[in-house]
């Protein structure tokens, strides 16, 4: 018996771009080579503003992402105004910080709108590496999103072409990475707050981007 | 490395590169414990069953042993791993159960329980209960509710699910007949065909027989228990003693 689900086998993205922030994951969570889920929430709805990606021990990302939505939530009403994605990433790097060197496992974005700034992504890790910027991936298949989502990456991409670039930059990681797989889901997230976007099917997605089987690389 | 024996698990101690303190445990088939627990919800229903073998390797300890923890009449716990631990963590559930009945003057939604058993295992982070969890129940319209968890609490909602060494068995078999589409995808499609409780229990009934006939873990019996709105009502299968 493995004691935790690891979600090491994972591809995760997020970007920035003009019309706001595309946040995307497949749903595979593995243990040795046995795939005992294809249906992880990987985005977590920290609150109706604020999401974060998971990646690496499923117990320690969804316990510690638990606990940041109850300290965002406190933060809300000690001050009577909503926390700023930096602030609420500094909750989780600071766990991160005092946990380090004990076997915690976690990759994580954090993706929101600040009331007066904009547009915020963080990327924190249970190194307590943190560090802002406008395209993060993180996971086993994160460099096969990388390619796709580096190429295909510009500023003033419209939704669709951003949401497509997400879902092809997870479904090409899946393809690649065996521990990646299950379903696409990608949220776009815009002054009003989080919505879920689209919600794919590797299975389905497989014929839909190969309706012929002849020009694929791994048949 | 160091090696000690603790409650029927072997636990090896050292120290990493990093100077932390590793441990490690053997595999689950020498650790006393249950085997094989299963889950199904329905729309009306919700059906949770556990083997009644407890053996430590190959050694049969005996053949009547209960891994099915009420918690109340709509919700329960069924844990496969390390016996000891199992039950310390199904004993401590049922005391905060109490103390939250004491409190609230009601009994805890399963939604409640599964929230606070995971919680419960993560406390153990870093020296895990050594048990596959499963919380099974009904909500407040008395349809089906099932939460999978690995030894540290992570905890997953699913319309059925498996636990213990003949999981790599029954879950292909449950997947099979019950699975539809994924709870993701967009826009929502139903994502568990909900089968009629007879039809559920039969299925129960043929997946427990057939890891049995491949698992040396699995057999003896099964407890299986069947809850609805009007009640709980307990079966029992026997299955082979070999």
């Amino acid at each position: 018996m493995k004691l935790a689900k690891p979600l090491h086998g994972t591809t995760t993205l997020a970007f920035i771009f003009k019309k706001g922030i595309i946040v995307a994951a497949d749903s595979r969570a593995t243990m040795g080579s046995y795939i005992s889920s294809q249906t992880v929430h990987k985005i977590l709805e920290i609150n109706n503003r604020l999401l974060a990606t998971i990646a690496g021990a499923a117990c320690d990302c969804q316990y510690w992402g638990r606990y940041l939505g109850m300290q965002c939530r406190l933060y809300e009403l000690d001050n009577g105004k909503r926390i700023t994605v930096r602030a609420a990433s500094k909750i989780l790097s600071d766990v991160c910080f005092q946990y380090k060197g004990m076997g915690l496992s976690m990759g994580m974005m954090l993706a929101g709108w600040d009331e007066e700034t904009g547009p915020a992504l963080y990327y924190m890790d249970t190194d307590a590496q943190r560090s802002s910027g406008k395209v993060f991936s993180c996971g086993s298949g994160s460099l096969y999103a990388y390619s796709v989502l580096d190429d295909g990456y510009k500023w003033d991409l419209e939704v669709d072409e951003a949401l497509e670039l997400a879902r092809r930059s997870i479904y090409q990681a899946t393809y690649r990475d065996a521990a990646s797989g299950g379903t696409v889901s990608a949220y776009l997230i815009t002054p009003d707050g989080w919505k879920k976007m689209l919600g794919s099917d590797v299975g389905d997605l497989h014929y839909e981007y190969n309706p012929t089987q002849a020009d694929l690389p791994l048949e | 490395m160091q090696k000690s024996t603790c409650a029927g698990a072997t636990i090896f101690l050292g120290k990493s590169q990093h100077s932390t303190t590793v441990w490690q445990f053997c595999s689950q088939s020498s650790v006393s414990g249950c085997r094989t627990c299963v889950a199904i919800a329905g729309a009306d229903y919700c059906l949770a069953a556990a083997t009644t073998r407890l053996s430590t390797g190959l050694n049969i300890l005996s053949r009547d042993a209960n891994f099915v923890e009420k918690i109340s009449n709509h919700c329960v716990i069924l844990s496969a791993g390390c016996q000891a631990d199992a039950k310390a963590l199904q004993k401590h559930m049922r005391a905060r159960h109490v103390m939250y009945q004491h409190q609230h003057n009601k009994p805890m939604t399963c939604q409640a329980v599964a929230q606070l058993l995971s919680n419960t295992m993560y406390y153990k982070r870093f020296f895990p209960y050594y048990t596959e969890t499963l919380c099974a129940g009904l909500d407040k319209d008395g349809s089906g509710l099932v939460y999978s968890y690995d030894a540290m609490g992570s905890a997953g909602v699913s319309g059925y699910a498996c636990r213990g060494t003949g999981e790599s068995l029954i879950q292909p078999v449950l997947d099979n007949q019950l699975m539809a589409a994924s709870p993701l995808v967009l826009p929502v499609q139903p994502s568990v065909s909900h089968l009629p409780l007879e039809r559920a229990l039969d299925i129960l009934k043929d997946a427990f027989t057939s890891a049995g006939e491949r698992d040396i873990l699995t057999g003896d019996a099964v407890e299986i228990l069947i809850l609805t709105k009007e009640g709980t009502r307990t079966e029992r299968m026997e299955l082979k003693k070999d």
